[in-house]
């Protein structure tokens, strides 16, 4: 049997579904919780855990739980993903467990492929650990990951980074390389570029609501693993000659990856675009489903009946959208998102950001959540280069009057990590940075993007202007720029036997990987898309991240957790 | 014992057991066996659609009446891909099918199932027979007695392997792997060297070295937060060794005492910490507040016990007070003490003067308040300022829009309403306010002013037939007329 830390099961379950681990005589499976273990007739127990000391606690009860008198007796193993972790064993240790442990291993997971062109570590404190605790485990793995990236598809020839923390990657992966000699590999790179961005270089992006599709299910419902849940009214079975009206009460959750044709088309639009998708996507169903009655003889009737699973697979992949589509739509429609958003928008194009803003202080007034009003002032003090201490001042008072002292502490961990400042230099920088890297579009086109403005209806994420840019024309031309912004950027190579070296055929694309280090949000990973597609781009991309985030997430990992710890 | 280790022989080296053996090669013929089952087992689930479908649309009914699950849709587009693309037949079928994007560059057919599973072997590119070292006794290891640099250590250790520090005795040799580890920039490394020289040193002499590596600093600092070992966290707080913020970690720790008498006495202790003047400031506030809710807490529960005070009679109380933020205790104290003279505690006024609140966010509070317990005369006086003439003038710092919204909120009666619609300044948004609340006084009046006559007419279909609103409808438009 298994039995797994809750977390793993998501990021497991891309990779290896039940049915496969069944195959493998996984006979049972539970989930970590204290107390006993559940009956079940199984010699081994393995447990699949993070490194985490309170996981070990449970542990330590489960087995401790289990040893008294129990025949036969049942062996212990346990998985580390993706480290063992010695100060959990020497936790085991103490605990007076460790010795009942067989087999004590690691399952170095470090990349799971999440799409055709996405891969994610799911790390989810990476971010926090490397900028709030100096911790720099997380670029470990990446470093780590990307060794095994390279040992797969070859090594790639051209290293760019941008970033304390992408330095790090780079100089490990350097030496990784050096330390491990038989590493170099005959396999012709698939990869030309690697371009390792810190998330800390663009603070701005996440902090905007996104506004492609995808990206708007993610911030109101949040994918989990490719996974979202939904509201379960509008998915109402409409089954006819079932009485049952009593609408069902579980909430409805759907996968979403480009195996879905009408997805792969969607996902990456701006929300205002996907309506008239959908209702064109109707009408040819429509009359795909209109020729059953042209079909005449045997002949036609069969071919119709053949294409039958597929209109079917269509017709229903395009309820489940237009209902997802209908419940975004509630959204934003409403006053409440629009004043967000309008004031997101002021701020990103450099409106009234060096002072109080009225929106944010009537939110907290009426308590809105808590992480609204972080992700605003955030986006206000990094759309300003830093607050002025004055209004820096008067936000903090009101969040902690409102909303409570202890809060304090999240607001000292957003000061650490930069996202929210005082204005010391007394210079605001973003302006200059906003207008070379042209961040923010007037002309926004939604509905036939020739920008990647569109993600965000205006303005372009920072992070993926500097992928374009460094494809076309170099980093030369904004070098500026680069050193307003915080950490390094530097060009590595690494040498390939000569017969591995790529002669380029005219016209052949080049690939990029772009590796976030501390997180990316699905709008940035739209942009990249949209500039892969782009005809006279003449780059591809695929994506690499320590985790999926977005603004809410990313500012919730950076909160103190409030409520004292269960043990 | 000699029996289960046999049989736990036979688990871990019979081939059906790979997918944790972590072998590198992969049986390619296992592995098809395995997807070939897989896709068998699918073609089962399809075959049966099939079958369904053909019968439903033969019969000639309606074709939406076949409902399909998720599972049947993915899977059978899955298959359907997979017949198209060879690459990806192999393995996948039983994963997440990966799409195969149309103009841009994919990973799909890199990403074979043996991908995932050989993935762990493969990322340690240096040790590739995992396998056959699980097996090996603890005795065997000769880790013990070797002889390692510490360079050679921290990379044994990198590399998942155990290997014994007690060798390192000097303190030179200590600090040289203590910065080994910290080049490599592996946590799990660093900490563990950590408590090897925790154990090992003496805390000034570890406390000393540690001040010129802060990364190590933050990583024990980390590990202790971790351990909750809060007397050696204060130890460094005392030695005041680095710029990072431990005074808070140390104010953190008041969120784990239960007790509130403990809660306050800790939260005194904080203020004296070397926190910036700010933070000082609202520490303070916050044991400040801390004390008062106790004093109102032990108050107002003697009073609801009593059963002697009507307003806890008519609204007993949800919660007790305690921690709280600022804002619910104001107004809690708007809501059961608005009446108090300022010298007490639980006086909103005495809240408002201490804690140096601004007026906006009073006035909210206590309106809410007001409103909530229908007190329709406070809230008048709230907004009711006498000028020296005595005059008297309805002026709010919020706007009497939000006014309205409150009010609303609280199921105000039309007549309330009403006397703060009509005090909207921006015509716009009062008629707009008006319409949504049918405050059809403000609706009449403000087309009377703006003399639209159209919009006036439109609106008459809006109000009762027969009503008094109706009747002034018509006697202004045939003013009007006359006029």
């Amino acid at each position: 049997a298994i039995v797994w830390d809750e977390y793993l099961t998501g990021p497991f379950g891309l990779i290896a579904q039940y049915s496969l681990l069944k195959e493998h005589e996984v006979e049972k499976m539970f989930t970590l919780k204290p107390g006993r273990l559940p009956q079940a007739d199984v010699k081994n127990i393995i447990f699949f855990v993070r490194p985490k000391l309170e996981l070990m606690d449970i542990i330590t009860d489960n087995v401790l739980r289990e040893d008294r008198g129990r025949s036969p007796q049942r062996d212990f193993h346990i998985l580390f993903v993706p480290r063992r972790s010695l100060l959990c064993e020497q936790w085991l240790k103490e605990q007076g467990v460790l010795g009942s442990f067989i087999h004590r291993e690691q399952y170095s997971l470090d990349l799971i492929p999440f799409d055709g062109d996405l891969l994610s570590m799911e790390s989810e404190s990476a971010f926090k650990e490397c900028y709030l605790e100096s911790d720099q485990t997380s670029l470990y793995h990446a470093a780590k990951g990307l060794m095994t990236l390279q040992a797969l598809y070859g090594t790639i020839p051209q290293i760019f980074g941008k970033g304390e923390c992408a330095r790090h990657v780079a100089n490990m992966m350097i030496r990784m390389k050096r330390e491990f000699p038989g590493s170099q590999n005959s396999i012709f790179p698939v990869f030309d570029t690697l371009l390792l961005l810190d998330r800390n270089v663009d603070l701005l992006t996440p902090l905007a609501t996104q506004l492609t599709y995808e990206g708007l299910i993610d911030e109101i419902y949040g994918i989990q693993n490719t996974y979202v849940k939904l509201p379960p009214e509008k998915f109402a079975p409409k089954k006819q000659g079932e009485g049952g009206k009593d609408l069902p009460t579980e909430p409805k959750k759907l996968q979403l990856n480009s195996a879905e044709e009408l997805y792969a088309e969607i996902r990456d639009k701006n929300f205002n675009a996907v309506g008239s998708v959908l209702s064109k996507k109707a009408k040819i169903i429509s009359a795909a489903f209109e020729e059953r009655h042209h079909a005449k003889t045997v002949g036609e009737i069969k071919q119709f009946v053949s294409q039958l699973p597929h209109m079917q697979a269509a017709r229903s992949s395009l309820a489940n959208h237009t209902s997802i589509a209908e419940l975004i739509k509630d959204i934003t429609t409403s006053e409440d998102f629009f004043d967000n958003l309008t004031v997101e928008q002021e701020f990103m194009s450099g409106i009234d950001t060096d002072k109080v803003n009225n929106y944010i202080e009537d939110c907290i007034a009426q308590k809105h959540p808590l992480i609204k009003i972080l992700r605003l002032v955030c986006l206000q003090s990094v759309c300003n280069s830093g607050l002025k201490q004055k209004v820096l001042d008067h936000y903090k008072k009101e969040i902690l009057q409102t909303y409570g002292y202890e809060h304090i502490l999240t607001l000292n961990n957003l000061e650490k990590a930069g996202l929210l400042k005082s204005q010391t230099s007394g210079r605001n920088n973003y302006p200059t940075i906003r207008k070379t890297l042209r961040l923010w579009m007037d002309d926004v086109n939604e509905q036939n993007p020739n920008d990647i403005s569109y993600v965000y209806s205006g303005y372009a994420p920072l992070s993926v202007r500097l992928a374009q840019l460094l494809a076309r024309p170099g980093w030369r031309s904004i070098e500026e720029v680069l050193k307003m912004l915080p950490g390094p950027h530097f060009e590595e190579r690494q040498q390939l036997p000569t017969g591995l070296q790529k002669k380029r055929q005219h016209g052949e694309n080049r690939v990029t990987l772009v590796f976030f280090l501390g997180g990316v949000t699905y709008a940035e990973i739209a942009a990249l898309r949209f500039l892969s597609q782009m005809e006279d781009g003449g780059t591809e991309y695929v994506i690499a991240t320590t985790k999926l985030i977005n603004g809410t997430s990313w500012i919730k990992s950076l909160m103190e957790k409030l409520e004292p710890a269960p043990f | 014992m000699s029996r289960a280790r046999a049989d736990e022989e036979e688990y871990w080296h019979s081939s059906k057991f790979r997918a944790f053996t972590f072998d590198d090669e992969d049986d390619e013929l296992s592995q098809l066996k395995e997807s070939k089952r897989a896709v068998n087992s699918l073609r089962d689930i399809v075959d049966d659609d099939d079958d369904d479908l053909e019968r439903v649309s033969w019969s000639g009914e309606p074709v939406g009446s076949i409902s399909w699950s998720i599972k049947e849709t993915a899977s059978s587009s899955a298959s359907s891909l997979e017949g198209r693309d060879s690459s990806l037949q192999k393995g996948s079928s039983s994963y997440t099918g990966f799409p195969k994007q149309a103009s841009s560059y994919s990973l799909s057919s890199l990403f074979k199932g043996e991908f995932c599973l050989s993935l762990p072997a493969l990322s340690d590119t240096g040790v590739k027979n995992y396998a056959p070292e699980l097996r090996r006794p603890k005795a065997e290891y000769k880790d013990y007695s070797s002889d390692w640099s510490p360079k050679d250590t921290v990379r044994r250790m990198q590399r998942g392997k155990v290997c014994s520090l007690e060798r390192f005795r000097s303190l030179q040799d200590k600090l040289v792997l203590l910065d080994e580890a910290v080049a490599g920039h592996d946590g799990n490394i660093i900490t563990a060297v950590l408590i090897f020289l925790k154990r090992t040193l003496r805390k000034e002499i570890l406390f000393r070295e540690l001040e010129v590596r802060q990364v190590a600093l933050c990583h024990l600092i980390h590990f202790l937060k971790e351990t909750g070992e809060q007397k050696l966290l204060l130890d460094l707080l005392r030695l005041r060794l680095s710029s990072l913020s431990l005074q808070l970690s140390q104010y953190r720790e008041h969120l784990n005492i239960q007790d509130v008498e403990k809660r306050r006495e800790f939260l005194k202790g904080c203020i004296g910490l070397p926190f910036s003047a700010e933070d000082t400031s609202h520490i303070q506030d916050h044991y400040t507040l801390l004390e008062r809710q106790i004093i109102i807490e032990a108050n107002d529960r003697h009073l609801e016990t009593a059963g002697q005070s009507e307003i806890f009679r008519k609204y007993p109380r949800k919660a007790s007070i305690l921690n709280m933020p600022l804002v619910t205790t104001l107004f809690y104290s708007c809501f059961y003490h608005y009446t108090e003279a300022e010298g007490t505690f639980s006086s909103p006024t005495n809240l408002k003067k201490t804690f140096k609140i601004p007026d906006k966010q009073y006035v909210l509070t206590a309106l809410a308040a007001r409103a909530k317990l229908r007190a329709w005369n406070d809230v008048d006086a709230l907004f009711t300022t006498k000028n020296w003439l005595g005059y008297t003038k309805k002026k709010a710092p919020i706007g009497f829009h939000r006014v309205v919204e409150i009010l609303q909120r609280n199921n105000a009666p039309v007549q309330v309403l009403q006397e703060y619609v009509r005090l909207v300044e921006d015509v716009e948004t009062r008629l707009n306010l008006a319409t949504k609340y049918k405050c059809h006084d403000v609706v009449i009046d403000t087309y009377r002013d703006l003399k639209d006559r159209i919009q006036l007419a439109a609106y008459r279909c809006k109000v009762e037939r027969g009503s008094a609103e109706e009747g002034k409808i018509d006697s202004i438009l045939n003013n009007t007329v006359r006029n």
